[in-house]
Parts: C-alpha cells; sequence; structure tokens
C-alpha cells in the first residue's frame, strides 16, 4: 500500500504534552512542515519560549535554545547575528510575546532583524491555569477575571500584528488562525511566506496564530473552535497586514491588470 | 605591542577584542559608557559585531543566544544595569554558557548615583539571580589588571563554561594608566560542539535551563555543584603585601586595595607592623591565606566602598581565629588614606569589635 501521510521528517516522535482538544500540536506540525518543505532543518536553529509551548523542543528536531520569559527574539537576535546564515525562528506564546517580552519583540522587528517570530493567540495563559492574557477580549472570563474582563478596570485586548506592521524593519506581519481546515492551510501559506522573507534576507517576519484553550476555556474542543470563531475572529481579524514591498507592487500591478 | 595611556573601560573592551571576543551586547549606563562605545568602533574592524539593546535584559538574552551559538562575547553596565540582567546571568549559570559581564560598580542601592562604589559585592559573589549557581568573580585593582583579569576571563568561561564578571568600580573605569597587552592577537576560541549552528551531520543540540523532573534537575544542580567545587579548588587568587610578619591584616580588593597599599607602607614608615591581603578572585574567595595569616596576626581590618560585605567572607576565612574589624565608606565616597590609618592605630590600641 502507498503511503500518503507521514510524520514530517523534521518532528520527533515524542507525544504531545498538550490536553486534548488544543490546537497547538497543529500549529507545531505546520511549523514542521514548512522546515521539511523548506528543506532547511539542518539549517534551523528554533528559540523557546516560556509558557504552553516551553516543551516544544521535544518535537522539533532542530537546534534548540530555551529562552526566558518573553525574551525569545533577543535571544533570536543572539544566535542570528553569530549565524546569519541560518535560519533563527521563535515560537511563542500570549503572555510571552504581548505582555512580558513586548519590549523585545518590538526592538527586535524595528531593527529589522532577520529572524521569523510565530506567536500562538489563545487569549488566555494557559501553562499557570487560564489567568487572563494581554489577549484575553473583553468580557472573556478568566481565573483573574472571574466576572469577564472589564474594559475599564482591564483594559482592552493588544493588537500584536497590527501594532508590529506599522514598523519599518517588519517585512511581513499576518494574523492565522487553525479553527478549521481551510484556514489551517492558510496558515502553512503564511509561515511558510515568514521563513521565505528570512531566507531571502529582507527583515523581520510575524505570523500570528489563533489558537484554542479547550481546558481553560472550560469547553470541549468543537465548541472551543466555535467560540474562537465567535469570539476571537471578529476582534483579531485575519489576514496579512504587511508584505514583502516587490509582492506588493506585483499584486498592485495584477490588480491593475484586472481593472 | 608596548605600553599604552589607556582608560579602564576601553582597556577592559581592547582585551575583550584581542582575547577573540566578536559580540557585545549593551546599553548605556554611567559610568562604563566607553565600553560600549569602544566596541561600537573597534568590532566591526574585526568582523565582529557590537548591538546597542533596547534594556539591559535585551542585551543579556543577546549574550545568551550568541553564547549559546558558541561565540565569544560581552556584556557591561553598572550597578542598577546589572540588577536587570540578574535573571538572564541566573539562566546563563543554568545553560552553563560563557560570557564576559563587566560591571563598573556605582553608588547604590536604587538610583543611587554615579560615583565609584564596592556596594555590588554581596549581588556579583553570592548570587544576584535566582537559584543555586555561582559567577566567577575578578576584581581588578589597575588597568593593567582589568586588561589582563578580562583575558583570564575568557578563557575560564569557556573552560567552565560559566559566566564571569569583572567587578570594577567608577574610578578603574575612568582612570588612565599605562598598559600592555601580553596576549597574542587573534585568539581563537576551542571549538565548541554543544552550541547551536545547526544540526548538519550531527545530532541536534539544546541548549537549555529547563529540567522539569526533580531527579533530572537536581542530577543538573550536582554536575553544577561540582564544577564550582572544582573552580574553588583551582581558580583562587590573592596577592600578599607585607602580610608575612604582620600584626593587622588589611583586606581589600579593586581600588580600595590600592589605597591599602599606602595605607601599609605609611604604617610599616611609623614602625606598624601592618599588611594587605588582596582577594583577586572573590568569588572563589581566597580563604587560605587569611586563615594561615590569623595564626601570627592579632587582628584584621576590612576595608570597602560599602557598608560591609567583603568583610563577611573574610570572617568566614579566619573562622574565629581573631577579630575582624570593619570601615567603609559609602554613598560614592572614597575611603581616605589617613581615616584607615586612624582606624588602624585604633584598633592596635586595644579597639575590639
Amino acid at each position: 500500500m502507498k503511503k500518503i501521510f507521514s510524520r514530517p521528517r523534521s518532528m520527533t516522535d515524542k507525544p504531545m504534552h498538550f490536553c486534548p482538544g488544543c490546537t497547538h500540536g497543529v500549529i507545531q506540525r505546520l511549523i514542521a512542515e514548512v522546515i521539511d518543505d523548506l528543506g532547511i532543518q539542518e539549517d534551523t536553529i528554533a528559540i523557546g519560549p516560556v509558557g504552553c509551548a516551553v516543551f516544544c523542543y521535544d518535537y522539533w528536531d532542530v537546534d534548540f535554545q530555551q529562552a526566558s520569559h518573553g525574551r525569545a527574539p533577543a535571544v533570536a537576535t543572539g544566535v542570528k547575528r553569530v549565524h546569519p546564515d541560518k535560519v533563527v525562528f521563535s515560537l511563542q506564546g500570549d503572555g510571552d510575546i504581548a505582555a512580558i517580552g513586548t519590549t523585545e519583540i518590538i526592538h527586535a522587528a524595528a531593527r529589522g532583524e532577520k529572524i521569523t517570530c510565530l506567536f500562538v493567540n489563545n487569549s488566555i495563559y494557559g501553562m499557570t491555569g487560564g489567568q487572563m492574557a494581554p489577549t484575553t477580549v473583553v468580557g472573556q472570563k478568566s481565573t483573574t477575571t472571574p466576572r469577564g474582563r472589564d474594559r475599564d478596570l482591564a483594559g482592552y485586548p493588544v493588537k500584536m500584528t497590527e501594532m508590529l506592521s506599522v514598523l519599518d524593519g517588519v517585512v511581513y506581519a499576518a494574523r492565522v488562525s487553525v479553527h478549521n481546515p481551510a484556514n489551517v492551510l492558510k496558515a502553512k501559506k503564511a509561515i511558510k511566506k515568514a521563513f521565505e522573507v528570512q531566507l531571502r534576507g529582507e527583515g523581520f517576519s510575524l505570523v500570528e496564530i489563533l489558537s484554542t484553550c479547550p481546558t481553560n476555556w472550560g469547553l470541549s474542543p468543537l465548541d472551543a473552535v466555535r467560540w474562537l470563531e465567535k469570539n476571537m475572529v471578529p476582534y483579531f481579524k485575519l489576514g496579512e497586514y504587511k508584505v514583502p514591498e516587490e509582492k506588493k507592487h506585483e499584486e498592485i500591478a495584477v490588480a491593475e491588470v484586472a481593472g | 605591542m608596548g605600553k599604552v595611556l589607556m582608560k579602564g573601560n576601553e582597556a577592559v573592551a581592547e582585551a575583550a577584542v584581542l582575547s577573540g571576543c566578536k559580540y557585545f551586547f549593551g546599553y548605556p549606563i554611567t559610568p562604563q559608557n566607553e565600553i560600549p562605545e569602544y566596541m561600537s568602533k573597534r568590532l566591526p574592524e574585526v568582523g565582529g559585531t557590537f548591538l546597542q539593546a533596547e534594556s539591559e535584559i535585551s542585551a543579556i538574552n543577546m549574550v545568551f543566544g550568541a553564547a549559546g551559538s558558541g561565540a565569544r562575547v560581552m556584556t557591561s553596565s553598572s550597578g542598577p544595569g546589572i540588577s536587570l540582567k540578574q535573571e538572564g546571568i541566573s539562566y546563563l549559570a543554568g545553560a552553563e554558557l560563557p560570557c564576559v559581564i563587566v560591571n563598573m560598580v556605582r553608588g547604590g542601592p536604587g538610583l543611587g548615583n554615579i560615583g565609584p562604589a564596592q556596594s555590588d559585592y554581596f549581588q556579583a559573589t553570592k548570587g544576584g539571580g535566582h537559584g543555586d549557581y555561582r559567577v566567577i568573580v575578578y576584581g581588578p585593582a589597575s588597568v593593567q589588571e582589568l586588561v589582563d583579569l578580562t583575558m583570564d576571563a575568557f578563557e575560564l568561561a569557556d573552560t567552565y563554561r560559566n559566566p564571569v564578571m569583572i567587578l570594577g568600580d567608577g574610578i578603574l573605569g575612568q582612570m588612565m594608566e599605562p598598559v600592555e597587552f601580553s596576549f597574542p592577537e587573534n585568539s581563537s576560541p576551542a571549538p565548541k560542539p554543544w552550541s547551536t549552528s545547526g544540526a548538519r551531520g550531527r545530532k541536534r543540540n539544546l541548549v537549555t535551563s529547563l529540567y522539569i523532573v526533580p531527579e533530572e534537575l537536581e542530577k543538573h544542580c550536582l554536575k553544577l555543584k561540582a564544577k564550582y567545587d572544582d573552580v574553588a579548588a583551582r581558580e583562587k587568587k590573592h596577592e600578599s603585601y607585607f602580610a608575612d610578619d604582620a600584626d593587622i591584616i588589611l583586606a581589600a580588593y579593586g581600588t580600595t586595595a590600592r589605597i591599602c597599599k599606602a595605607v601599609v607602607d605609611q604604617a610599616r614608615e611609623e614602625g606598624i607592623r601592618a599588611g594587605l591581603i588582596r582577594p583577586v578572585s572573590l568569588w572563589p574567595f581566597p580563604d587560605a591565606p587569611y586563615n594561615t595569616a590569623a595564626d601570627h596576626a592579632a587582628a584584621f581590618l576590612a576595608v570597602e566602598m560599602s557598608n560591609g560585605q567583603m568583610v563577611e567572607d573574610v570572617r568566614l576565612a579566619v573562622n574565629g581565629k581573631k577579630p575582624v574589624h570593619f570601615f567603609g565608606r559609602t554613598g560614592g565616597i572614597v575611603p581616605a588614606k589617613a581615616e584607615i590609618i586612624a582606624e588602624v592605630k585604633k584598633i592596635l590600641g586595644g579597639g575590639r569589635q
């Protein structure tokens, strides 16, 4: 029988620690698929965060550095400056990148570091047990917003991709989701584009990926993807916020011809 | 290379470059700004990279990334900035990454001031960050020693895969003295097969300080302890100055030790048998010479630009054999020779702590 589906080469066979129904595993796999597709497994150095993705070094068979909470873009900067010919990327959660590590991500992006930051936004602190995240939506319940996030008390969720896309050092910035198969495919495309920007040495690339947290949202896996679509997607709008200049011109040219 | 007149901060930077340091990440703070400024000019000349970070926290984490990638790398700062680096230093020690950190100490606590001080001794030698770890700490007392110990620091960092700190002060960083760079140029560090460089033709490398299983973390901590024991057994450094027959032994490091040498000279002229034991390595602390001197000396006097920090290590070394007194000035004030001599006379005149 012909083998039509297998584990990506750059993925280990270690069972994942993620909770049942969590879409984090899908994201880990997409990244491994992109590494395989681009043939960069032996040239990749990954930087891990603190949070639910803290054990991601167990799942990718690539060189790896484990950063402290929020500092992955700074660690990635140090790695990339020593190995400018390698592919360096970080995987970070919402607490990591949008709260404690805002300084590091903003300045890595502003410098146009030739790295890729992949940001998993599940609107909650998963690893520590469901506290409010910088991306918790208004009204969303968490263990530290038991009556729902109150905008007067705790303000509004941080829109990282919008914020970072205005910086000149950022070449590619997109927000995608993995709540259904169509979006999973789009997410993979965006991750691939982000790595390609780095491979071409163009500058900083970012992909924000909306993800579920059935455990801390208190929902079944199926209800969780529905909740994401209903509550997160309207606030964290999907799409490419910044694409490489050349590509933008191409698109405009195509649009002009079409028009 | 003959002798050149150089400022301490610039001499440290040049010593690092000659030691093969190719990367520097830092954030401005007085009184050490000449280090990053010098590096920004010099590193591109040797194919290296200087990067001004957005904070000390970012700088030390860039050091982490570069050290984990096998490079010789340095950062520098002063008091408040070194406090910010402590998280990163703990991670560096945990992940066993070699690097050199320079602290040109200024007055604290808090924002304090930019005057010279030695009040970061506890932070440097007792572990300023979280967890069970050690940083090798040198306390140079001249611009020449800043150079020599910085060169040694890079070697030691690589040998033990551990952060090494140069604990200077505002005076050492700012003053100019003739120095000679005796180290061979273009020193190239030994390869680091454990570093991340892309897993080409080998198993992948993992640089981490995370050991989630208690038994594994204990094993890791015991391995670190064995390393620290090894450092303590082999790397203690000190200088003795008229200590062999001394009735009173002064204990001081860095700038304060220079003043104490002048105190010993004057005391000897006045017929007082004073001596100085100067720790050069602050961790590991050279305890044996103090303990041995306690067999003949009547008393010890620790002199510091702090309210008394190193004096605790002197007391541990002397181990109750003889009284250990303390004299210090703080807040950016340098103790004067006359006031230290007065203290020596007070102690020998029958004063007890």
